[in-house]
């Protein structure tokens, strides 16, 4: 019964788009995809944990520290970290502090067209419950309402070593198996997505984005 | 700079080329908010026609906080902890200009030794500012060996706030009143010892960029300001002064200690980048000496902080002020109104970047290489955060 | 400067100048005077460059106050000139033809408070915001708790913590119940 009802929905509606061009975007829904035997499985998740590679987008007060980190001061390459400028190659998404309403849906985008399995990195206490802005009417409170987070970094601004404390936590996370980001967005899509439509009102993408 | 063959592009009416989009000559493209070539999170929609940008259109508002709107909903002492933030790689400024508007409208003496202190504070975050731009401009030509000294070193500068405030990067120390804490036993070695490894590391960054074969050829000639533009678009700081024009807030109308202490107007014959890159340069060598003179000019002894009222019950009276700093980028200025009320009734944030990113840069930008544009980027200058607050 | 501004007073009806601090003054002029005095300033007499054009919401007084802060690199001060206009109806004449970055600050204005500039090039651009659909958000009567409360999923567990309550609660424990 479960799978009759999905296989009906499994079809997007586009509807923010115009019609002459719906059928040049991507109109499936995303799919969990499959976690494989165990010793297939773990030795996979070693070749991940140790090969993270960041999108290079610095959505905001956090990109500061992230400069350092790229120095010999505190070299992260030696832990097989390197930061690449195309969501198509990379696995982890540092989100840098406050997301702005204009910033959220770059954000949604850049994050819809990574692949699978993808990892988010939350900094700073802005991502957490609003920071000191929570009362401003540009930027959002909770980001784990609109894509999901798996580490949280604290400090405003983290020092570059509690940066790679925390790239450590996920690494150990990531040999637990215990980081399906990506299976619960394909799973909860609708939800995800209806709160990300409340707040960006000015949608004129796909509804997903690969 | 590459010399491109015209004559199968298309023609040009009063200067500017006809953009026809259907004829298929023209491509639209986005160096969007996700891209290593931006300073930051800002866009540039541009028009190219091969390789050449033919025209740009600036969006920005990626970052916009409502600062203004925050400001007012906060008591005066609760605002001085978030408006580091509106800039991001040199919050002091921001801290010094809200502080003395308060002080100016309540009507605060500031004490003597604090006002010392302040000014060492405003002139490190400066040298740390100019460390990062001149990694981020020799980054967008290619050359990344000079992004990794600056930054290494610009973090021994942060290791030095690090000792004198408690953060790294958003200090919170300037304070309506004076400062927040005194500064530490042995403070003066250490800063010795830093500004020694930074002017080593200038001079072997000059023999690495400013004699290079490739930076010179790529950046004489790109995004050059004539004199007359500077008015017509209200250029301020390296960039203006590069073009010849004698112009400075800490000479003109000083503030703080800059009254007591040597400077001089450091100017260029021509305002291209490679210029801009030089009196930049020789701006860094001239913070090395002032932040010298203070160390050896400052009073031993005495207050660092005066006493202000109630923080809770403090009331200024109505009235309103516009205060001006020399930020690295340029004049940078802040214009507070208040009504007797205990908030702030209006704050608004002058910076910089506000005229050099958005009028200059679309401007600018006609006929440059698509390759060279994160290059003229970095070159102005442009910081979107105080651009949008 | 002072005596500038006692030459000009009588023909562009200048008011209620204040010498702010050494280098700093402010005057008001009327909205219909307001641009052919900031063209003088600019060509006779040297206030070559614009700083910042900005506007206050006095909702009590029901105006709008528009400042405008010239500086002059000759003589090294700046001036601030202030014009009111009506709240009701906030139309401003433009200055983009004498600076280039007049006509960004005019957009800023009308997308952040309201007041209109007709004939500045792109004034109806928004600049910052991104589908906005509620009135202007820099006004007096816009309520950004309320609407952040609505809009966004505030986190359950924030407490406000009013210092001078905190304070009369522990000084005078008796007279408060809790």
């Amino acid at each position: 019964m479960k799978k009759e009802k999905q296989s009906k929905n499994l079809i997007l509606p586009n509807n923010d788009l115009p019609e002459n061009e719906r059928h040049l975007f991507c109109d499936a829904r995303p799919q969990p995809s499959k976690i494989l035997g165990k010793y297939v499985e773990n030795f996979l998740n070693w070749a991940r944990a140790n090969s993270l590679w960041i999108l290079g987008f610095g959505t905001g007060c956090g990109a500061i520290e992230l400069r350092p980190l790229m120095t010999s001061r505190y070299d992260m390459f030696r832990y097989g970290i390197a930061a690449r400028p195309t969501p198509r190659q990379s696995t982890v998404f540092i989100i840098g502090g406050y997301a702005s309403v204009k910033t959220l849906k770059r954000i949604v985008k850049s994050y819809e067209q990574m692949q699978d399995p993808k990892f988010v990195l939350a900094l700073g206490s802005c991502t957490i419950n609003g920071g000191m802005y929570w009362d401003s009417y540009n930027t959002i409170n909770r980001i784990d309402h609109y894509i999901p987070v798996d580490v949280y970094i604290t400090g405003c601004m983290p020092r570059p070593e509690s940066l790679i404390a925390g790239l450590d936590e996920l690494k150990k996370r990531i040999m637990e198996g215990k980081t399906l980001g990506a299976n619960q967005y394909a799973e909860n899509f609708d939800w995800y997505k209806a709160n990300q439509k409340k707040i960006i009102k000015d949608w004129n993408m796909p509804d997903f984005n690969w | 700079m590459i010399n491109t063959d015209r004559s199968k592009y298309p023609k040009k009416i009063d200067g500017k080329p006809e953009i026809d989009l259907d004829s298929g000559k023209y491509l639209k493209i986005w160096q969007g908010p996700q891209h290593p070539g931006v300073t930051g999170n800002m866009a540039l929609e541009l028009t190219i026609c091969g390789d050449e940008v033919v025209e740009c259109k600036t969006h920005v508002g990626y970052l916009h906080r409502g600062f203004e709107k925050l400001m007012e909903q906060r008591k005066f002492i609760q605002n001085f902890p978030i408006v580091c933030r509106i800039c991001v790689p040199e919050p002091d400024t921001n801290e010094y200009l809200y502080a003395t508007a308060i002080e100016e409208l309540g009507g605060i003496k500031v004490p003597e030794r604090a006002l010392w202190i302040r000014t060492l504070n405003l002139e490190l975050s400066r040298l740390g500012s100019f460390l990062m731009q001149v990694g981020g401009q020799a980054g967008a030509f290619g050359m990344g060996t000079v992004t990794q000294w600056s930054i290494t070193h610009r973090d021994y500068i942060l290791d030095l706030f690090e000792e004198m405030t408690g953060g790294r990067v958003y200090h919170m120390y300037m304070l309506p009143g004076g400062v927040r804490a005194p500064l530490p036993e042995g403070f003066e070695d250490r800063v010795e010892a830093v500004l020694k490894k930074t002017e080593k590391i200038l001079s072997d960054i000059e023999k690495v960029l400013l004699n290079n074969a490739v930076f010179k050829g790529r950046a004489m000639g790109l995004g050059i300001i004539t004199p007359d533009m500077v008015d017509k678009y209200g250029v301020v700081g390296p960039n203006a002064r590069a073009a010849g024009l004698k112009r400075d807030v800490r000479i003109d109308t000083p503030y703080e200690k800059y009254g007591e202490l040597d400077l001089k107007y450091i100017t260029g014959t021509k305002s291209d980048a490679y210029e801009r890159t030089l009196v930049r340069f020789q701006e860094m060598f001239q913070s090395i000496s002032i932040i010298r003179q203070i160390m050896k000019k400052m009073p031993e002894k005495g207050p660092f902080y005066v006493k202000t009222p109630n923080v809770l019950y403090w009331k200024i009276p109505a009235g309103e002020t516009y205060k001006k700093a020399e930020a690295t980028r340029g004049e940078y200025g802040y214009y507070v109104v208040t009504d007797g009320s205990d908030k702030p009734r209006r704050v608004c944030v002058r910076g910089p970047s506000y005229t050099h990113a958005i009028a200059l840069l679309q401007d600018l930008i006609v006929n440059v290489d698509i390759a060279d544009v994160p290059g003229l980027m970095t070159s102005l200058h442009t910081c979107p955060p105080e651009i949008e607050r | 400067m002072k005596t500038l501004i006692d030459e000009l007073k009588k023909k562009y009806e200048l008011k209620k100048f204040t010498q702010q601090n050494e280098f700093t003054c402010f005057v008001t002029v009327s909205k219909k005077h307001a641009v052919p005095f900031i063209t003088h300033l600019r060509d006779v007499e040297n206030f070559t460059h614009l700083s910042l054009v900005t506007a206050v919401d006095r909702i009590e007084e029901d105006l709008f106050q528009i400042t405008y802060i010239l500086h002059n690199y000759q003589l090294k001060m700046d001036l601030g000139v202030r014009v009111f206009i009506n709240r009701n109806e906030p139309v401003m004449e433009s200055i983009h033809h004498l600076w280039k970055q007049a006509a960004t600050y005019q957009r800023e204005l009308k997308e952040m408070f309201g007041i209109d500039f007709p004939g500045s090039p792109g004034v109806d651009e928004s600049l910052f915001l991104e589908g906005w659909d509620n009135i202007p958000p820099m006004r007096r009567d816009f309520d950004t708790r309320k609407y952040v409360s609505e809009t966004y999923f505030p986190r359950k567990g924030r407490k406000t913590h009013d210092p001078a309550t905190y304070m009369r609660n522990k000084l005078y424990p008796t007279e408060n119940s809790q």
